[in-house]
């Protein structure tokens, strides 16, 4: 599998920008305006299976921790999203998996890399629950619609400034309800007369 | 015989008799949607045994149902279905908000959970708990019962 990391580092440049790991361990880090073409090529060698593809926020990486604890955002200056695409090849005939690769891309602003849809089919869909669970957009779907979320849903809540308990227009209560705190007397059946 | 033929005792006799006849004959409709339904299920089943109250027929048809039991979080793209199952059952007709994520939305308090089936239908009553024991179930199925018995022939809805 060593040949991999030289397909890609050599055949692509400045486009990869890292390559670590090794065995199914394996984790190259692209530009995103080149992760189609390199995506393109993975499959061409042989990663016929797209596992998943979904992106991570970082704009809160490192905050709110606890004494003593630090973290560094890994996050280069100007990008809040990572996406990442899991490849695996499978083969069909053996019932084996012969190699796996995680490819991840640091996006700007919300704008993400050209879709793949047409390499894996699956990744028509998740591309949906990118846009309606973070917000971003690739650059050849203008019109991408929300997968699990409804078209009147205001935000995209697995964002990390999207407040936990913010409630839609839509569906109710208008404003956050007071929480009490309840006792044991209370968790009795109440009927209303 | 003079004073019954009254009308102010037939009426009340009426009531109490329709009162009665109700409230042991709930055919209910299950709206089992998450883990209350465990719950629910031992409840109905012979160990704690609902049909002792009337209540053991369940119709999955809403139109032949007179109680509607809420049993698990309801969320957003559940709500529609929900309010459309509760238009489609003929009066009278009462509901039920099993367990806390019907209630209030338990712990649920975030995006996609409806917090508390009272803000899309109206509930006649409350069974918190997560899940609610049976005995709670049992309970506020006894109050229901005297709900229906109070309201006669009266229901409103
Ligand atoms: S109240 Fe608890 S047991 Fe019932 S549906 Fe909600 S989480 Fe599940």
């Amino acid at each position: 599998m060593s040949g991999l990391r030289d397909a890609l580092t050599k055949g692509f440049g400045d486009a990869v920008l890292s390559f670590e790991g090794e065995g199914r361990d394996q984790a190259a880090l692209v530009k995103p305006e080149a992760a189609r073409d390199v995506l393109r090529a993975l499959k061409d060698s042989g990663f016929n299976m797209l596992v998943d593809l979904t992106a991570v926020d970082f704009s809160r990486y490192g905050q709110d921790l606890p004494p003593g604890v630090t973290a560094t955002n890994p996050a280069p200056e100007g990008s809040r999203f990572r996406l990442t695409y899991r490849l695996m090849k499978l083969g069909a005939t053996e019932g084996l998996v012969l190699g796996r690769l995680a490819v991840h891309c640091w996006i700007v602003d919300d704008r993400g890399p050209a879709s793949v849809k047409d390499l894996w089919p699956n990744a028509d869909w998740l591309e949906r629950e990118i846009w309606d669970m973070f917000g971003v957009k690739f650059s050849d779907r203008p019109g991408i619609k929300r997968l699990l979320l409804y078209e009147e849903f205001v935000g995209h809540p697995l964002r990390k400034d999207y407040p936990i308990n913010k409630r839609q227009p839509l569906i109710g209560p208008k404003d956050e309800r007071p929480r009490e705190r309840l006792t044991g007397a209370d968790l009795r059946p109440r009927i209303v007369p | 015989m003079e004073e019954l033929t009254t009308p102010g005792v037939l009426t009340s006799q009426l009531d109490a008799a329709v009162g009665w006849a109700r409230k042991y004959s709930i055919f209910q409709y299950p709206f089992v949607t998450a883990c209350c339904g465990m719950e629910y299920m031992a409840t109905a089943s012979s160990h704690y045994d609902m049909d002792r109250f009337g209540a053991g027929f369940p119709r999955f048809s809403p139109r032949q149902a007179d109680v509607l039991f809420v049993v698990g979080t309801i969320s957003h793209k559940m709500a529609p279905v929900l309010k459309r199952i509760y238009d489609q059952m003929t009066s009278p007709k009462w509901v039920v908000a099993f367990g806390v994520c019907t209630c209030t939305g338990g712990f649920y308090d975030d995006y996609s959970t409806v917090q508390g089936i009272d803000t899309i239908i109206p509930v006649d009553l409350y069974i918190p708990g997560c899940p609610p024991r049976p005995e709670a179930v049992l309970q506020g199925l006894m109050m229901l019962q005297e709900k229906i018995q109070k309201q006669g022939r009266t229901v409103a809805k």
